[in-house]
């Protein structure tokens, strides 16, 4: 380990300068070793439950969304092809094809956002904040599996840059970065991440007999490698099987209400996860474990879960009273089958930065969440999701909530003196 | 008080027609106390007219043309006005104004009339003209407003187009669309300098949405604000 330090010492950029390259050394090095910073002024409290301590927490929760996004990324590809539909047939290729196409997600994302943040901590002469863990670990999370790099690198930069550091970087941000950034695709790009088209990864189009669209990875490097080792390997040749439509069940709730849905997809498919959608929102029990550990990390807040939960519930109990349109008439239960409720509710709507400070904020914060959300998805003809938009909606919010809170809190006790 | 109209009358004697203090009322809309940017008027109109280039054009020429006619002419009546009524006054100098910037255009680029529809009568209603008026023309000499109230329609103008030359070019992937002079850059047809149906560099490329809501706009000026305020010396806020 000695060696490591010395290692490391030796290669420190000069901070004057490269501070760009020093900041990056920083945070490289701050991984292996406790910096020796110490505090120059005024009376501190040390807290073992710092920001990195925060963040990493949230990254491990999400590490079960990702080996499950990865595997049905393939789950979903091979499934328009007709081929391997048990669960662990061809494991191998479908782990290696969704590989193929969360890894550039993921480092895209890192080296844009990242990139990004370590140029403005370099430049305002900081160390590089931990907030982007987070951001960087949800954004490929929510995005389909299919979209163009170059898109996901405009939204990241965009949300980094204009969603948080012209507001001055971590903590100071008024919108859900991960969030922000899924907007940006959604309002700039809008084909790329709505429609039938998009859930499915490594297909020209949805349509029967459409061809697959594999690449160099596929075909030389993996086919080669499975040949060598004799296992089975992706067929260049394969086509989307008749019948197949790549509709997510909200699209099919929204065209023809809950009997449309499981025509296709069964109720227990869509609990485990295993249907079309963003990479790592469709597993909900692995998501409902996540928050679980988030809340008992005690870093989600359950106050905003729940309230959401009953949000939600609230007004699908609504709708079904009402029961105008085929969606409306969902048992308000099932709405919480399909989309992405639990992944908004676990890892979005509680980020502390932008959720609602006070604990009666967090319940009307949370509980509009939730009603908002399900009004969007259940009313909205452009796209039958709404969590992100009433997530952000609320976002906007949770300051104003925050003050009447306050302020009536602050009346009650001086009407109590 | 008596000094001042002094000091004034001797500047009057020996002062070109277009010296030092016209330059400097010109020149500082432009970047240094520029109506959008720094004073953030007008704001709403470089939202909704911005999506192309040419109609945003068209909007900066009407502007620069009632700014500057209705400086001038609220200067010359500037003694005669009673205080009580100056807003009533302005106003119908100013409504008068925008009635036949709207009749001429109408007659002489219909179009362009019917894309900027209801924003070239709501001229009546942009602040920038109303505040020059206020805080300008109801003070000085009647060329001197005159030149100002160019100057402030060219700040104004000139932020308009540089919001619509990104928005076109990124949105629609052309350059004044629309007039004679119409480019078409990036797009998926034949009519395209780079075709991305055909393209081997450029097939990735798509149109971004975001730019043609006008949303777009508000970004744009705020990171305009944002290098402005970070370039501009006079502007650098330090608090």
């Amino acid at each position: 380990m000695s060696g490591l330090i010395k290692f490391l010492k030796k290669v420190e950029p000069d901070k004057k300068k490269s501070p760009f390259l020093h900041t990056l050394y920083d945070a490289v090095f701050t991984l292996f070793y406790v910096p020796d910073h110490v505090t120059r002024n005024g009376v501190h409290i040390r807290d073992g439950m710092d920001l990195k301590r925060t963040m990493v927490m949230v990254v491990l929760a999400l590490q079960v969304c990702y080996l499950f996004g990865t595997w049905n990324i393939g789950q979903q590809h091979f499934a328009a092809l007709g081929l391997y539909p048990g669960a662990l047939e061809g494991l191998h290729l479908k782990l290696i094809h969704g590989l193929i196409k969360v890894l550039p997600i993921f480092i895209v994302t890192h080296v844009v956002g990242l990139g990004i943040e370590i140029w403005y901590a370099s430049k305002k002469g900081h160390g590089v904040e931990e907030g982007f863990l987070v951001s960087g670990a949800l954004i490929p999370l929510i995005m389909p599996p299919d979209i163009p790099l170059w898109m996901l690198a405009l939204a990241v930069g965009f949300a980094t840059w204009i969603g948080k550091e012209a507001f001055g970087g971590t903590g100071r941000n008024i919108w859900n970065i991960a969030l922000l950034a899924r907007v940006f695709v959604f309002f700039a790009y809008p084909t790329e991440i709505s429609g039938d088209q998009v859930w499915v990864s490594g297909i020209e189009s949805a349509a029967a007999g459409a061809a697959v669209d594999y690449g160099w990875w596929h075909l030389t490097v993996f086919n080669g490698l499975f040949d060598a080792l004799g296992w089975a390997t992706f067929n260049p040749a394969a086509t989307v099987i008749d019948g197949f439509t790549g509709a997510t069940p909200l699209a099919l709730a929204y065209a023809g209400g809950w009997s449309a849905v499981t025509e296709v997809y069964s109720v227990d498919q869509m609990w485990w996860g295993a249907i079309p959608g963003s990479i790592g929102e469709t597993a909900k029990p692995l998501i409902i474990l996540g928050a679980l550990f988030l809340i008992l990390a005690r870093i989600g807040s359950w106050r905003i879960m729940l309230s959401m939960f009953i949000g939600a519930a609230l007004m699908g109990l609504i709708f079904n009273a009402w029961g105008a349109t085929p969606f409306m008439q969902v048992p308000w239960y099932y709405q919480f089958y399909m989309g992405s409720f639990f992944f908004a509710m676990a890892f979005m709507a509680t980020d502390p930065v932008t959720a609602s400070g006070t604990n009666t904020g967090k319940w009307i914060y949370g509980m509009m969440i939730g009603a908002l959300g399900l009004l969007i998805r259940v009313s909205n003809p452009a796209y039958p999701e709404g969590w992100m938009l009433a997530i952000l909606f609320m976002n906007m919010f949770a300051p104003l909530i925050d003050h009447y809170v306050l302020e009536a809190n602050m009346k009650k006790r001086l009407s109590r003196a | 008080m008596a000094e001042v109209m002094q000091d004034t009358q001797e500047v009057k004697e020996k002062e070109p027609l277009f010296g030092k203090a016209e330059r400097k009322l010109l020149i500082d809309p432009i970047n240094d106390n520029n109506p959008i940017t720094v004073q953030v008027l007008g704001v709403c109109s470089a939202l909704a007219v911005t999506t192309l280039v040419y109609p945003s054009i068209i909007m900066a020429i009407a502007v620069i043309f009632v700014t500057a006619f209705s400086n001038l002419f609220t200067s010359m009546l500037r003694n005669t006005i009673p205080k009580s009524v100056r807003m009533i006054v302005q106003l119908v100098i100013i409504a008068t104004l925008v009635t036949i910037v709207e009749q001429v255009l109408k007659a002489v680029n219909f179009p362009v009339y019917k894309q900027l529809s209801v924003f070239i009568g709501l001229i009546i209603t942009n602040c920038i003209v109303m505040g020059r008026l206020e805080a300008f023309a109801m003070a000085n000499k009647p060329w001197r407003s005159f030149v100002d109230g160019i100057g402030n329609g060219l700040g104004y103008g000139l932020i308009l187009v540089i919001v619509a030359v990104f928005r076109e070019i990124f949105g629609k992937g052309s350059l004044l669309a629309g007039s004679p002079m119409e480019m078409k850059i990036i797009g998926a047809s034949d009519l395209y300098w780079i075709n991305t149906a055909t393209n081997p560099w450029f097939g990735w490329y798509m149109n971004n949405n975001l730019m043609v809501l006008s949303v777009a706009a508000m970004f744009i000026l705020g990171i305009l604000i944002w290098v402005q305020r970070s370039r501009n010396p006079k502007l650098i806020d330090i608090s």
